[in-house]
């Protein structure tokens, strides 16, 4: 049996990684899937935390992390898709202001 | 063997991850994500997460994935990152400051977590979570569906064309 800290250790390099992710991509759908691999690497790191603590809570957790997830992705998406719509250009450069 | 299976998967999504940074192509980063999303549920077949794993693949893989390449696919990719990077400077400090708060946390990880023996009995699977789903998180998983409505609702509100 794989001890929990391995498990730990794993997330948080996945979600190192999707920090620098987040900061190095120009393209508003890139940073978003990085966004979720930082969603990703939490989930794993609960469901880990709750073997460590020997009930099921942390999988609830993960349950409703994913239900908010796709919520989110839903609502991102549709507001990439206006914001390309109205500026038919995709680079979070070009979207330093909040109006238009 | 447990541990060897662990580390291969590991790896995989380790790369997977790295794939989704660093490829320029959208839509292989998408390829990758989904890459990393089955590894990740194949560890929590090894947490004993089998519900978990099962809603990894079909909601995550499955559902939120495929949005993101109908997205990628509606909003032709590819041009934007294409030229030279106005701030190319600050973004590559990006590499530094990552690598350094992967650090922070693994050193976290390494006082954190003692070597304290695990609780004997895992009430794992799919009965438990069921249990504790429909008893003490009723009124959260009430709630959700709250959530996914409002979501739809503003989504519809958000894409719908101009007149």
């Amino acid at each position: 049996m794989v001890a929990e800290s391995w498990y730990v250790a794993l997330s948080a390099v996945l979600f190192s990684i999707g920090v620098v992710g987040v900061v190095v991509r120009r393209n508003p759908l890139v940073m978003f899937m990085s966004i979720e691999l930082m969603l990703n690497a939490a989930n794993l790191a609960f469901v880990a935390f709750g073997r460590r603590a020997g009930n099921a809570d942390g999988q609830i957790a993960v349950f409703f992390v994913m239900a908010v997830a796709a919520a989110e992705v839903a609502v991102g998406l549709a507001i990439i898709v206006t914001v390309f719509r109205l500026r038919r250009r995709l680079s979070v450069d070009d979207l330093s202001l909040m109006r238009w | 063997m447990t541990h060897a299976a662990f580390l291969v998967i590991a790896a995989l999504a380790v790369a997977s991850a790295l794939g989704l940074v660093l490829r320029r192509n959208a839509i292989h980063g998408a390829l990758f994500l989904v890459v990393n999303l089955g590894s990740v549920a194949a560890l929590y077949l090894t947490l004993g997460a089998e519900f978990l794993a099962a809603v990894q693949v079909i909601v995550y893989a499955g559902a939120i994935m495929v949005l993101f390449v109908f997205a990628i696919m509606v909003l032709i990719p590819g041009k934007e990152e294409t030229g030279l990077d106005p701030r190319r400077g600050w973004r590559l400090l990006a590499l530094p400051v990552g690598a350094l708060l992967a650090l922070q946390l693994l050193l976290v990880v390494r006082a954190g977590v003692g070597p304290v023996a695990p609780a004997a009995a895992v009430p794992g699977g799919v009965e438990a979570v069921a249990r504790l789903l429909f008893t003490r998180y009723l009124l959260p998983f009430e709630l959700t569906s709250v959530l996914l409505l409002a979501a739809m609702v503003g989504v519809l509100l958000l894409a719908r064309r101009r007149v």
